[in-house]
């Protein structure tokens, strides 16, 4: 039985209807407040700005506060109301996706930390590219899995999924020619680790992006396709 | 039978040189990718352990069963397989043919004037509506249990025997040991054992309805139906109830109609929705509770307008 998008409006129980609308909501807010929280740490990190970092390194709090919040809304409702099939898909892919999208601040709390220190540290670094690059193709693969999650819109999420090899390639890349930077000049090691650190803390919000987005398909199709190949997740999606 | 995943079925796919931590760590470092293969995903056959219909024994066919009360048809063209030493639920608004159905595998409706039925109920391969099978000899072998229980103005000993009394058996020491066997059965010789002699009437009311359930497995039934067992019981009867089915499902095919669908997602292994004397969607209850393949069915157990 398909997904029905409008569904959790349409319980008997207007009560149970509100609770989920909420929860729903409220993860759209808490993603909001962690997107925003990534793209400030990476402009601060760009631009070298620290007071703009010390922001995203606040915005991880709320994400926290949301964190708790809405994991004690699910926890209430499976009490309460023993919610079913696609109810319960629903609470079961938010308690998931809400653990992602905390860790995905904690992440962009680390790329903050570090910007914080490359600034103090005055020069931009090599591997500034590289940042650019991957942080752009990460702030489109966050951006996408939450517009997927709010229209339930699972050929978005299929291509999250993809994205996230992208990602994972470019990655790799960036690692090469960073290590071959290092040893060419040993004074910039630690300069370039901080940089590493950021590109490694991108390529996992790329993997929690992913997660999230498997989540919403498990939601819509009732298949969970966390540890399943691109082509069979194209099929689920389709089928 | 379904097989059930063991650990050790796990171990042998997977190389005894990579432990499970390391080979996690290993998975969470690499990208995905290279994810390593030393642990075959496909042998986590995700559904290894679901329960599957088409592996089951079966005990009960029913085949193009319609039913009528005078001119309205009640059922459907029903047809569907009851599997052996399990627990089968059928669920579905007020009316919607359950119990009708559910009283049709020991021909209860026999009773009902008007009540005309056509097609076939198969027991081991015999049509229980053929006109020489014996109601009597067909209720032994299909036990029912009702939604108030009903114990006999008698002792708590009396009710249980009573069946094998009317079969004839009446050798102090057989009763003796088949109403020991059928009160441990139902959970309740160590509650009752001190007053074997005593009232049933005198039994609260979770009790007197487990001491139905011995007075019907008392004769050993092959099916044991259920209608509505706990629905007059506290929560705490209920759960007792709950948990005997569980147990009673070694020796017994047990088919329970309930309105509570939480007792059903708890109690049974296989699930049928019906609605206005139609049968929906009949499937393992695990399946059917998370992802039930009609709107109809995810209406229902959701809570939602149908």
């Amino acid at each position: 039985m398909a997904f029905n998008k409008d569904a959790h409006t349409a319980h008997i129980s207007q009560q149970f209807n509100a609770e989920l609308e909420a929860i729903k909501s409220h993860l759209m807010t808490m993603g909001g407040i962690a997107e925003t929280q990534l793209h400030q740490a990476l402009d601060a990190l760009v631009e070298g700005d620290a007071v703009l970092a010390e922001r995203a390194l606040k915005a991880d709090e709320q994400v926290n506060a949301w964190d708790i919040e809405i994991e004690e809304q699910c926890t209430r409702i499976i009490a309460r109301r023993q919610p079913a099939a696609s109810d319960l898909r629903m609470i079961v892919a938010i308690s998931r996706a809400v653990n992602d999208l905390e860790r995905i601040g904690d992440e962009s709390s680390g790329i903050a930390r570090h910007a914080i220190e490359l600034a103090n540290e005055g020069e931009l670094p090599r591997g500034n590219n590289e940042i650019r690059q991957i942080g752009s193709l990460i702030r489109e693969m966050v951006s996408e899995t939450l517009t997927a999650f709010a229209r339930y819109d699972i050929d978005m999420a299929y291509k999250v999924v993809k994205k996230d090899r992208d990602v994972d390639e470019a990655y790799k890349t960036a690692m090469r020619s960073l290590i071959t930077y290092m040893m060419e000049d040993p004074r910039s090691i630690s300069r370039v680790l901080n940089v590493i650190w950021v590109l490694r803390s991108l390529e996992r919000i790329g993997d929690l992006s992913r997660n999230i987005s498997q989540h919403l398909i498990y939601l819509v199709k009732g298949v969970n396709v966390s540890h399943s190949s691109l082509k069979e997740i194209k099929k689920t999606v389709k089928g | 039978m379904a097989t059930l995943l063991t650990p050790k079925t796990l171990d042998n796919d997977a190389p005894s040189r990579i432990d499970r931590k390391s080979e996690r760590q290993a998975r969470d470092k690499n990208d995905r990718n290279k994810k390593s293969h030393s642990i075959n995903i496909r042998s986590i056959s995700r559904n290894s352990n679901a329960l599957d219909l088409e592996q089951e024994k079966i005990t009960l066919q029913v085949r193009d069963l319609n039913l009528y009360y005078a001119d309205k048809q009640a059922l459907n063209s029903i047809s569907m397989d009851i599997p052996k030493n399990r627990v089968t639920a059928f669920i579905g608004p007020s009316g919607c043919g359950k119990s009708t159905l559910l009283r049709c595998f020991n021909r209860m409706n026999d009773l009902v004037d008007l009540c005309r039925i056509e097609g076939q109920i198969l027991l081991d391969d015999n049509n229980i509506y053929d006109r020489n099978v014996e109601v009597a000899e067909l209720r032994r072998r299909v036990g029912m249990v009702f939604q108030k229980p009903n114990p006999f103005p008698k002792t708590i000993y009396e009710n249980v025997a009573y069946g094998l009394r009317i079969h004839g058996i009446n050798k102090k020491r057989q009763l003796d040991d088949t109403v020991e066997w059928a009160l441990r059965s139902a959970a309740l010789w160590d509650e009752v054992k001190d007053r074997l002699h005593d009232s049933a009437l005198g039994m609260s009311g979770g009790q007197q309805q487990r001491l139905v359930i011995a007075r019907t497995i008392a004769v050993k039934p092959e099916v044991l139906l259920l209608d509505e067992p706990a629905s007059a019981l506290d929560p705490i009867s209920t759960l007792k109830i709950e948990e005997l089915i569980h147990e009673l499902k070694k020796e017994f095919s047990i088919i329970i109609v309930t309105h509570n669908m939480q007792q059903a997602a708890r109690v049974s292994d296989y699930t049928a929705f019906m609605y206005m004397g139609d049968l929906i969607e009949f499937g393992a209850t695990d399946a059917l509770f998370t992802t039930p393949q009609k709107k109809q069915t995810e209406d229902y157990i959701t809570g939602r307008y149908g």
